[in-house]
């Protein structure tokens, strides 16, 4: 099967019916091809901020302390439990579903300090002064060029649409994943590989996400602190 | 049939295969933190930073997300198409840097009166 599954490509029996022509179920066909156009939805959103960024002056706020070490161990927890996850699928095609329900609460587990974590993060930034259409007093005065050109205000509107966007599709994942842990052993070994899919999808988008949205607006200097 | 074929498909996979990316992706996303702090022009950084972020999203698409064990027919049907709509929306960048240009004409040379500086 796995030999046949490698070489084979497109064969005109595969398309006259009867069969799967790639291999997998319906479902995980459609899971895939949502996850597809999820992507779309956060590449146009993550292009948008580029857009905004080329074209703005754009403040770089954020201190090793707290925002910094908090997004790089939600970093952690997202991949860890990525790793989990593979390992619940592991098990559920062993036939083991104790096993798997183990390894999907540990997965929750994880997506839930994720969520956590981005809160306090969030909490942070709104206690000091952050809002989706308005800067902290003290960040525009920082931030503002030698010339006169303040720090767009778009910056708020970008972050928090877009690491909400996300943190809404882990809570969503964390639910989805709840059910699958509850109903495990009704469930087909497919099922839950499909919800395994979805989780690593959310995985894979944090993967772009903390680096354009944190990394590069890491204050360097430690301009804010002074 | 197809079960069987299912769960001998997915044993491509150890364990420790997994582990191993696992540790790939945090020594990667360390690196991201670490260059983060690094004098490195924006454009320079810009570019590593998404050669990193792609190594990271191909790593886990193909050994989490199991594609790499998949029909190629699959994988033909799902990444070129995602790949070339995404590159179709860096039409909006000639824009963007238009837009900058506009807002920045005077930046070499400072508005006499401090108050103009207020009109965009």
């Amino acid at each position: 099967m796995s030999t046949e599954a490698r070489t084979a490509t497109f064969t005109a029996a595969d398309w006259s019916g009867g069969v799967l022509p790639y291999r997998v179920g319906h479902r995980k066909l459609g899971m895939w091809l949502f996850i597809v156009s999820d992507s779309l939805t956060f590449s146009a959103l993550l292009m948008g901020y580029a857009y905004l960024r080329a074209s703005n002056n754009w403040p770089t706020p954020f201190p090793f302390y707290p925002s910094i070490v908090f997004s790089t161990v939600m970093t952690f927890c997202l991949l860890s439990s990525s790793l989990t996850m593979v390992f619940g699928v592991s098990a559920s095609s062993r036939g083991d579903k104790a096993g798997a329900r183990k390894w999907i609460l540990a997965t929750i587990f994880f997506g839930v300090s994720f969520i956590v974590l981005h809160l306090i993060e969030w909490n942070h930034l709104i206690s000091e002064g952050l809002r989706p259409f308005f800067l902290p007093e003290h960040w525009v005065k920082v931030f503002t060029t030698p010339d006169g050109i303040p720090p767009t205000p778009l910056f708020g509107a970008t972050f928090f649409t877009i690491t909400g966007l996300h943190m809404f599709h882990v809570a969503s994942g964390a639910v989805y994943l709840g059910v699958v842990a509850a109903r495990v052993k009704k469930l087909k070994h497919e099922d839950i590989e499909i919800s395994g899919l979805y989780w690593h999808f959310v995985d894979l988008v944090w993967m772009f996400v903390f680096p354009l949205i944190y990394i590069l607006s890491v204050d360097v200097g430690g301009h804010l602190a002074k | 049939m197809s079960a069987h074929a299912h769960a001998d498909e997915h044993f491509a996979g150890s364990n420790k295969l997994f582990i191993s990316v696992w540790v790939w992706l945090l020594v990667l996303t360390g690196i991201e933190v670490f260059l983060a702090y690094k004098p490195i022009p924006i454009h320079f950084m810009l570019t590593i930073l998404m050669g990193l972020s792609i190594i990271k999203a191909a790593l886990i698409v193909a050994y989490f997300m199991h594609l790499k064990f998949e029909r190629l027919s699959l994988v033909l049907t799902i990444v070129p198409m995602l790949v070339a709509c995404i590159c179709l929306l860096f039409v909006f960048f000639p824009d963007s840097f238009r837009s900058s240009g506009l807002r920045y004409k005077f930046k070499e040379q400072p508005p006499v009166q401090p108050q103009s500086s207020e009109n965009p």
